[in-house]
C-alpha cells in the first residue's frame, strides 16, 4: 500500500472555459444525435463515441488506451450553430452590458474614476478583504458606471438594458440576440475589466456566451443495461441528444436560408435546451421532463442540496470496515469496552504487517482460515495482501497453502480480536462524545454490548437503538484514538465542567440501597456484592451480634472502591434542604462525608455518582486522572448491581397505594378547591373580583383559578406523599434521582391536575366551551381541563380528552424543537468547522485570520474547568484547611448553590424535557424544581 | 417640532453595554501586530461606519484612516477584561 503525499495542491483557481479550450480538450466532435447503431455499437461522433472513455469492462479507450477505472474519460464537444447564453452567467452579462458603452465597448467611467475604484479595491484586498467583499465592490463600480447615460470616451448615448428572465436581453424593448450580446462583450477592452472584478486572463466576457458546448465523458453519464436487455441512458445524455437535434435543425434551416422567424424559433429552442442542460430548475421556464413525466436531473441538480454531490458524496461518505447493529446493555463490561458479536468480528478486519517477529503467529492465524470452528473465538484471516498489492482471498481450502507462502512484508487482514481499538458512534452526532474509542470484546449474540454508564454521552437507550462501529486501520489512527478518543478521556464534558459519564437508573438505586442509613450484610451477602470486583479484600467486620455472627455495613463495602486518600463532603440528592443542616446527625442520612477513603456518613445517590451531577466522580476524575475514574466507574457499576441483586428491587402499581382515609382527604380537598374556583367565577360574574395590576378581569380570574388549582394539586400530592415512605421503591427511585420525580408519583397517587395548552387553561374546541358536555361560558375547573383523578384511579372520558389535548402539545413541541435545533446545529457547524486553536492561544480560521485573541477570552479549556470556572477555590481551601468546621459549612452552602446551576445547562434541560414529554407527558404549569 | 441634529445626541460609548473603544497610534498598532505576530489583514475588522468609530472620529476632530487599529476592552464573564483589536475598513 502506498502512503504519504505524492503531490501537494498549492492552489486552486476557477475560471471560464474559452471556446478554444473547449475544442482543444475535446477528444472528438459530436455531430449526430444517435447513440448506438442497430448492432448495439456506439456510433462514431455520437454521444457514446468510444473516444469519450470506457464504461464496459474489457474494452479499451480509443483515446488513451486504458481500461475501465484506469481511463478517467475524455471530454467531447458540440459546435453550436448559433451562440447561446450560459444561464449561470446572465447576471454577470447583464452587469457588463449595462456598465459598458454600446458603441465603443469602454467602461462608462473616466480613466480617473476607474483608477480610483481600482485603488480602493486594492486597499480592501490589502486589509484582508475576502472575495465576497471584492465582489460587492465590483458591483458598486458597475452600478455607478451603469448610471451614466453618455459614454465619456466616445460620447454615444446609452440605452437602457433589461433582462427578461431567464436569458433574454432587451435594449429599450428591442430583443438582443445572443450574437449581438457576444459582439458587444467582445468589444470590451481588457483594461476595463479589472475595475469590474473580472480578470481578463482567466475570463474574457464573450466566453460567457457559448459557441461550443463541452460534452462530459461517458464515465460521468454511464448508460445502464436493464435486465430486458434494453439500454437506459443517463439524464445528461438525454438532454445532450435534445441539444444536438435542435442544433442540427437550426444549422440546416439557417444554411438553407429559411425565414428569419423559423430560425429565431429554433434558436430560442436551442437556448431552452442548453439552459435546462445546465439547470433544470431555472425559474421562468418549464423544467424538461422525461417521457414518464419526471423532471430530468441535469448538472446543477447533481450538485445541489442534501442529495447533491457536495452534501452526500463529499461532506459525507460511505466507508468500509464498519458495522451497525442493535445495542444492548452489559454491566460486566468496562466503560472503555464494547461487545462485538462474533459474526461481525469475523467480517471486520485489521491489517497486520508481517515481520520476522510475528510471522509465526500470523501463519497460525492464516491457517485458521476465514471461518475457524472452535469452542472459543480466535481470530482468523480473510485476506492476505502480497507486497505487489495483490489480494489473496483466504478460503478454508487454500488456508494451509497461503499460510506457507506467507513472508515478511505481506499484510494480513485478520479478524477482530479482544483489545482492538474501534470507534463507536450513535447518531445524531451532536457533540464529540457521540463518537468515542472503545476496545473490543468479542462475544456471542447479535448485538453490540456497552456499559450503561456510557448511555448519557451517546444519549442511547435499548428500545431498539442501533449504533455504528468503525475499525481503525493504521497504527497512527489507533494511537490517536487511544490518546484522544477513549471513553475514559471523555468522562468530563466540555459542555459544562462536570462528568457526563456516570451511573444511571439501577446503579443509583443500587448504591442507594447499599448505603442508605444502617444497612448490614452477612459474609455471604458481602462477598456476593464484592464478587465481580477485582483487587479488593473483605475488610474486618464492623458489627458482631450476640451469637458472634459478623456483619458488614453498606458504607464500609462502598468505601472499598474509593481511592484510599479521598476526602470529600457534600449533600446527597435525598437532602431535604432543611434551614439548619444537622450534618452527620441528618435523619435522612443526606450528609455525605468521606475521609481517608472511608464513607463515614451519608447516602451515595445521584449527587455522588450520577452522570451530570456525580460529585465523587467529579472529584476522582479531576484529582486522580482518567484511569482511576474508569476503574471507579467500572467498580461502581459492578457493586451497584451486586447490591441491588442482594437486596432485591421491584416496583409496581401498588407502590402508589394510599389508605382510604388519605383518598377521602384528597377528595375533600379537591372538592373544596373546585368550590373555591366556582366562587371565584361567581365573583367574576358579579364584578366583585379585585382586579390585578396590569391584567384584565378575565386574566385576573384565570391567574387566580390557576393558582388555586395548582395549590390543590400540590396539596393532593403532599397528602399522598405522606403515605409513601422512603421504604417505597417508587419513592426510593424518585428521591435518589434514579428515575422519576415526586411529581410523577403524586400524579399517580394523588391528582393529575390542570391541563394546559400554551400555558393557559384549555379553552378551544366548541363555541365558548371545550366540549359539548358543559354549558356555554362555563369557567369552572372541570369544564376547562382540571383533571381530578390520578393516573391510578383512572380518568373520566372528558378528563381523558383534556389530557390528550395537553399531551398533543408536548409531542408537537418536541417534533418542532428537534427539527429546528438540528438545522441550527448544521448552520453552526458550517460556520465554525474551520476554526482552530493555535499554539499561541488565539483562535484562527484557515485563512489564519484571528477570530478570538484568547480562546474563550480566558484561554480555559471548559472540559477541565470546574463548572466553567477556571479554578475551584473552595476545593483548594478544603485541601489546605482540612477540617475547619465553620469554614467548611460556609464553603458548602456556596457550593450547593453553584452546583444547582449545572442543571440549568441549556442542552441538558432540553434533553430532559424531551424525554419527559415523550415518555410521561405532564403539562402542568409549575413542575418540581 | 423639528430637531436639527448636528452632533450625535447620545454618546454610545457611554452606554454600559458598549465596551471601551480606543484608537491606537501607528506605533502602538505596530507594537500590537508585532506582539501578536500577525499582519493587519489577519485582524478582525470594524467598519468605518460603525457608530463607535464615527464617534471617536468626532471626538478627535479628524477622520480615522482605513487600516488604523482600534483597541476594544470588554468586560468578560470568563476573564475579567478581554482585550481585542480591530482593523478599520471601509464601509
Amino acid at each position: 500500500m502506498m502512503r504519504g503525499v505524492s503531490k501537494r495542491i498549492g492552489s486552486i483557481k476557477f475560471a471560464c472555459l474559452s471556446p478554444e479550450e473547449i475544442r482543444k480538450m475535446s477528444a472528438t466532435k459530436i455531430i449526430t444525435a444517435d447513440t448506438y447503431d442497430d448492432d448495439g455499437f456506439p456510433i462514431d461522433m455520437g454521444l457514446m463515441d468510444p473516444h469519450l472513455g470506457v464504461i464496459e469492462p474489457g474494452l479499451r479507450c480509443k483515446t488513451c488506451g486504458h481500461k475501465v477505472d484506469e481511463c478517467p474519460g475524455h471530454f467531447g464537444n458540440i459546435d453550436l450553430a448559433m451562440p447561446v447564453i450560459h444561464v449561470g452567467y446572465v447576471k454577470e452579462i447583464k452587469k457588463l452590458l449595462q456598465s459598458t458603452c454600446r458603441s465603443c465597448g469602454r467602461l462608462l467611467l473616466t480613466e480617473e474614476q476607474a483608477k480610483e475604484y481600482m485603488a480602493s479595491m486594492d486597499q480592501v484586498e490589502d486589509l484582508g478583504g475576502d472575495s465576497i467583499e471584492l465582489r460587492d465592490m465590483a458591483k458598486i463600480t458597475a452600478k455607478d458606471a451603469a448610471a451614466r447615460m453618455i459614454c465619456p470616451h466616445c460620447g454615444a448615448d446609452q440605452l437602457k438594458i433589461t433582462l427578461d428572465k431567464p436569458t433574454t436581453f432587451r435594449e429599450d424593448g428591442h430583443k438582443l440576440t445572443p450574437k449581438e450580446v457576444r459582439e458587444r462583450l467582445e468589444r470590451i477592452p481588457d483594461q476595463d475589466l479589472d475595475p469590474l472584478g473580472i480578470s481578463p486572463k482567466s475570463c474574457r466576457p464573450e466566453w460567457m456566451i457559448l459557441t461550443a458546448l463541452p460534452v462530459p465523458p461517458v464515465t460521468v453519464r454511464p448508460s445502464i443495461t436493464l435486465e430486458s436487455g434494453d439500454r437506459s441512458e443517463d439524464d445528461l445524455t438525454h438532454k445532450l441528444v435534445d441539444v444536438l437535434r435542435i442544433n442540427q435543425r437550426l444549422r440546416e434551416n439557417r444554411d438553407a436560408g429559411a425565414p428569419q422567424l423559423i430560425v429565431e424559433d429554433l434558436w430560442e429552442l436551442l437556448q431552452y435546451h442548453v439552459t435546462t442542460y445546465f439547470d433544470n430548475q431555472t425559474s421562468g421556464i418549464p423544467p424538461a421532463r422525461h417521457r414518464s413525466g419526471r423532471p430530468l436531473k441535469t448538472l446543477v441538480q447533481r450538485l445541489k442540496g442534501k442529495e447533491g454531490r457536495f452534501r452526500s458524496n463529499l461532506s459525507g461518505k460511505r466507508v468500509n470496515f464498519s458495522a451497525r447493529t442493535v445495542i444492548s446493555p452489559d454491566p460486566g463490561l468496562s466503560i472503555n469496552e464494547v461487545g462485538v458479536p462474533e459474526e461481525a468480528a469475523r467480517e471486520l478486519t485489521v491489517p497486520v504487517n508481517a515481520t520476522k517477529a510475528n510471522i509465526e503467529q500470523l501463519k497460525i492465524m492464516v491457517k485458521r482460515g476465514p471461518t475457524p470452528k472452535m469452542e472459543n473465538y480466535l481470530p482468523g484471516v480473510n485476506y492476505v495482501i502480497r507486497p505487489d498489492g495483490r489480494r489473496i482471498r483466504v478460503t478454508e481450502k487454500n488456508a494451509e497453502t497461503v499460510a506457507e507462502t506467507l513472508e515478511p512484508n505481506f499484510i494480513v487482514e485478520r479478524h477482530l480480536q479482544e483489545g482492538d481499538v474501534v470507534l463507536f458512534n450513535r447518531q445524531p452526532s451532536l457533540h464529540r462524545m457521540s463518537m468515542m474509542a472503545h476496545t473490543v470484546r468479542v462475544m456471542p449474540g447479535k448485538t453490540f454490548r456497552l456499559n450503561l454508564c456510557v448511555c448519557p454521552p451517546y444519549n442511547a437507550d435499548f428500545d431498539g437503538d442501533e449504533m455504528n462501529l468503525h475499525v481503525l486501520q493504521s497504527e497512527e489512527a489507533r494511537a490517536e484514538a487511544i490518546i484522544l478518543m477513549k471513553v475514559q478521556e471523555h468522562i468530563m464534558s466540555p459542555r459544562f465542567g462536570g462528568p457526563i459519564i456516570g451511573a444511571i437508573h439501577d446503579h443509583i438505586t443500587g448504591t442507594f440501597l447499599l448505603t442508605y442509613r444502617d444497612t448490614r450484610f452477612d459474609k455471604g451477602q458481602a462477598l456476593q456484592i464484592m464478587a465481580k470486583i477485582s483487587n479488593i479484600q473483605l475488610p474486618e467486620a464492623t458489627i458482631k451480634d450476640k451469637s458472634g455472627k459478623q456483619y458488614w455495613t453498606g458504607k464500609q463495602l462502598f468505601s472499598l472502591i474509593l481511592p484510599k486518600d479521598l476526602r470529600q463532603t457534600f449533600k446527597s440528592s435525598i437532602c431535604q434542604k432543611c434551614n439548619v443542616c444537622k450534618k452527620e446527625a441528618c435523619e435522612n442520612d443526606a450528609y455525605v462525608r468521606i475521609k481517608n477513603g472511608q464513607l463515614l456518613s451519608g447516602t451515595i445517590d445521584e449527587r455522588a455518582i450520577g452522570s451530570f451531577k456525580g460529585r465523587i466522580l467529579d472529584k476522582i476524575s479531576r484529582d486522580y486522572g482518567s484511569d482511576m475514574s474508569r476503574e471507579f466507574l467500572d467498580n461502581v457499576t459492578r457493586m451497584a448491581i451486586g447490591a441491588i441483586m442482594v437486596k432485591g428491587f421491584t416496583t409496581g402499581i401498588d407502590d402508589e397505594d394510599i389508605p382510604e382515609e388519605a383518598k377521602r382527604q384528597i377528595d375533600a380537598m379537591l372538592t373544596d378547591s373546585i368550590d373555591k374556583v366556582d366562587r371565584l367565577v361567581a365573583a367574576y360574574h358579579n364584578g366583585e373580583l379585585e382586579q390585578m395590576p396590569g391584567r384584565s378581569m378575565e386574566e385576573t380570574l384565570e391567574v387566580m383559578v390557576m393558582q388555586e388549582l395548582g395549590k390543590a394539586r400540590d396539596s393532593a400530592g403532599q397528602t399522598a406523599g405522606q403515605h409513601l415512605g422512603i421504604e417505597n421503591s417508587a419513592v426510593q427511585m424518585a428521591r435518589s434521582g434514579a428515575r422519576g420525580s415526586m411529581l410523577n408519583l403524586s400524579q399517580m397517587a394523588g391528582c393529575i391536575g390542570q391541563q394546559a395548552v400554551r400555558g393557559e387553561r384549555l379553552s378551544r374546541g366548541y363555541h365558548k366551551r371545550t366540549l359539548p358536555h358543559f354549558e356555554k361560558g362555563n369557567l369552572g375547573a372541570k369544564a376547562k381541563g382540571f383533571v381530578i383523578n390520578s393516573y391510578k384511579s383512572g380518568l373520566t372520558p372528558t378528563e381523558f380528552f383534556f389530557h390528550s389535548m395537553g399531551g398533543r402539545e408536548g409531542l408537537v413541541d418536541t417534533a418542532v424543537r428537534t427539527s429546528r435545533s438540528g438545522y441550527m446545529q448544521r448552520r453552526l457547524i458550517n460556520a465554525l468547522e474551520d476554526l482552530k486553536l493555535k499554539q499561541d492561544g488565539t483562535v484562527r480560521n484557515t485563512a489564519d485570520s484571528i477570530i478570538q485573541f484568547q480562546y474563550g477570552e480566558d484561554g480555559v479549556d471548559p472540559t477541565r474547568s470546574v463548572n466553567s470556572k477556571a479554578i475551584d477555590i473552595d476545593d483548594i481551601l478544603y485541601e489546605v484547611l482540612g477540617d475547619e468546621a465553620d469554614l467548611l459549612a460556609k464553603v458548602e452552602d456556596k457550593k450547593m448553590g453553584g452546583y444547582a446551576t449545572v442543571e440549568k445547562d441549556l442542552m441538558e434541560t432540553f434533553d430532559e424535557d424531551a424525554e419527559e414529554t415523550a415518555e410521561e407527558p405532564e403539562f402542568e404549569s409549575g413542575g418540581e424544581e | 417640532m423639528i430637531f436639527i441634529v448636528e452632533a450625535p445626541q447620545f454618546n454610545v460609548l457611554e452606554h454600559n453595554l458598549v465596551p471601551e473603544h480606543r484608537l491606537l497610534t501607528k506605533e502602538e498598532a505596530q507594537k500590537v501586530l508585532a506582539k501578536l505576530r500577525v499582519t493587519k489583514d489577519q485582524l478582525p475588522k470594524i467598519r468605518r461606519s460603525d457608530s463607535c468609530v464615527r464617534l471617536i472620529e468626532d471626538i478627535r476632530g479628524q477622520p480615522i484612516d482605513e487600516g488604523s487599529v482600534i483597541e476594544i476592552k470588554r468586560n468578560s464573564e470568563t476573564a475579567e477584561v478581554a482585550v481585542a483589536y480591530r482593523l478599520v475598513i471601509r464601509g
